[in-house]
């Protein structure tokens, strides 16, 4: 959070929601500043959908409050309405018409002008690699065509919030890491994005922080580096070109696990400057040749499962 | 991308514009309808047969019942006409109960509520669409009764005030329906709730006359909505006293209007469950 000046794209705090008995959602707080990607991560059932349902004025919190674009969410939800666009994890297309007609029934219900909402359907379905597709029932689509109309009738009033709600799921890798390049240039062109995944790997590779959520609470903050490092388990790997060296090095550097066959040490760290220097210090003293180091942080996959203390953690999927 | 601020947006864009949103939404049902005509078809097809099974299987009979001079069919067609052109409505209106529970179960719903447009235009473009269909309808129900032998006695001026009460009458029961076919939870439901539109006329005065009933269905036929209606349109087709039963039937109308308005703009702006 570098950019104090600057009113958060979304700034929420105590969000509280519950059905009966049920409480999907138990005082979340979170900030989202403007132009950034913002991961939810969190297994199925966690409170994600429920969280941007919320956000996106489709129902109400319980309790907290929630600024949308610089919006009350309960107090004004048409200027923050004005404001959004939503995909959510159920395709919002209308499957009885056309992709080009899907695009300039969103043209026609944000009054843009006949010719300017021709031409922006026109360029979004270039953008979205929809050309060929244009004139076809959004019935014959298949997944990632449809997901990225979704997308694309989404962007047509250019909002400047976008909730992405599980915007990858059931697309096979190659639609996946296409819409990954749409989200990418999205916020290059300076628009918040919230999406919620149950993909680790997924929030690793676009966020600019991710938030953790279990059970309706947030359980983590942070950079996806920043929560990692919240995880022992990292380590820095060691490969040496022969035996010999390989015994010194254990002498100098103490607690250490040794793998003889491929020549490694396994040598505890955070991954952090300070400690690497340590450790290269440590070896350029005693003169040690190093074949090969790398860096080992534990991925999001351990941080989520020690976050939510739950090894076993069934619902989360990896891919 | 165009540049994106965040500053509070001019209230001039908060503006909502609900006859130019209902306009596009009627743009979008009346797409589906030309892309689908099977629904439509289906939904002036039922009347049509029903006109046929009354006119030549049952019309005979049921006319000499009615004490025709003529006798026989040709008395009966004119007495159910009416009631076959209502049936029509009827039928026009399960359509807008099985389109809106379509609709329903559609993402683009979601959508639809998560942008900043007149929300009613998404019922209102249903409602405009199916008085749409309810003309095309009617239009080819009366050419068929006409061919099969109806000789309606009304002039243009009680042509012209038939055509503006089957208009309140059909804006009415749709809007009726499009309640109904929102609180159904699935599309068959919306297809079976307005089963009783249909059955009303059969027990009312559209197809024999209430005093051959039983005194209980009598006192119900004779009371019901549909019984005005019906006799306020074969008073204006036949040229026959229409009495009490026009405003009858119009309080009935601006009621089952209001009340349905109410009702789907209330169900349309629940929570979102789904």
């Amino acid at each position: 959070m570098t950019t104090k000046q600057v009113q958060p794209a979304i700034a929420v705090t105590g969000l509280r929601k519950s059905y009966g008995d049920h409480v999907v959602l138990d005082g979340v707080d979170l900030t989202v500043q403007q132009g950034t990607i913002f991961s939810l991560l969190g297994a199925n059932g966690a409170g994600k959908t429920t969280t941007v349902k919320i956000l996106s004025t489709l129902i109400g919190a319980d309790a907290g409050d929630a600024r949308v674009a610089g919006h009350d969410l309960a107090g004004n939800p048409d200027a923050v309405r004005a404001a959004i666009g939503v995909t959510g994890q159920f395709s919002a297309v209308d499957n009885l018409l056309t992709g080009s007609e899907n695009l300039r029934l969103m043209a026609d219900l944000h009054h843009l002008p006949r010719g300017e909402g021709r031409r922006r359907a026109a360029e979004l379905l270039e953008q979205f690699d929809l050309v060929e597709a244009a004139g076809k029932p959004v019935s014959t689509y298949s997944g990632g065509m449809r997901r990225r109309l979704d997308l694309a009738m989404t962007l047509v009033g250019s909002p400047s919030v976008i909730f992405l709600d599980e915007p990858t799921t059931g697309l096979d890798p190659r639609s996946r890491r296409s819409m990954w390049q749409i989200v990418r240039d999205l916020v290059a062109g300076g628009v918040t994005i919230f999406l919620t995944t149950q993909y680790l790997e997924e929030a690793d590779e676009l966020s600019d922080r991710i938030a953790v959520l279990d059970q309706g609470r947030l359980v983590a903050e942070g950079t996806s580096d920043e929560l990692k490092r919240r995880i022992p388990g990292g380590h820095v790997r060691l490969r040496f070109a022969d035996p010999r060296v390989l015994e010194t090095a254990v002498h100098a550097l103490g607690e250490v696990s040794r793998d003889n066959d491929a020549l490694a040490l396994r040598v505890p760290s955070d991954g952090s400057m300070r400690s690497l220097k340590t450790l290269i210090d440590r070896l350029d003293d005693r003169a040690i040749e190093v074949d090969e180091l790398s860096v080992h942080t534990p991925d999001l996959d351990d941080v989520f499962l020690a976050l939510t203390g739950n090894p076993t953690h069934e619902k989360v999927t990896t891919r | 991308m165009s540049s994106h601020t965040l500053a509070a947006p001019a209230p001039a864009n908060l503006r909502f514009h609900p006859l130019r949103d209902s306009a596009t939404m009627l743009r979008r049902n009346l797409k589906h309808m030309l892309r689908y005509p099977s629904m439509t078809v289906i939904l002036v097809g039922m009347p049509i047969v029903f006109l046929l099974l009354f006119v030549y299987v049952f019309g005979g009979t049921l006319g000499a019942g009615l004490g025709g001079v003529s006798g026989g069919r040709a008395v009966y067609v004119n007495y159910v006409a009416p009631a076959i052109i209502l049936m029509t409505v009827t039928a026009t209106v399960q359509g807008t109960a099985i389109s809106i529970a379509t609709d329903m179960t559609e993402g683009i719903i979601a959508r639809f509520r998560t942008m900043h447009i007149a929300r009613v235009s998404v019922l209102t473009g249903h409602v405009l669409g199916s008085m749409i269909q309810a003309v095309i309808g009617l239009t080819m129900v009366i050419g068929v009764a006409l061919l099969v032998g109806f000789r309606p006695e009304a002039g243009f001026g009680a042509w012209l005030t038939t055509a503006g009460f089957l208009m309140v009458v059909t804006f009415a029961l749709v809007w009726f329906a499009v309640a109904l076919g929102q609180v159904s939870k699935s599309v068959e439901t919306a297809s079976n709730l307005p089963m009783p539109l249909v059955l009303l006329p059969f027990l009312g005065s559209g197809f024999v006359p209430t005093d051959s009933m039983p005194t209980a269905l009598r006192l119900f036929a004779e009371y019901q909505p549909f019984t005005p209606i019906i006799e306020t349109l074969r008073g204006l087709l036949m040229d026959k006293p229409i009495g009490d039963n026009a405003w009858l039937a119009l309080t009935w109308c601006v009621a089952i209007a209001l009340g349905g308005y109410l009702w789907s703009k209330r169900l349309f702006n629940r929570e979102y469950a789904r």
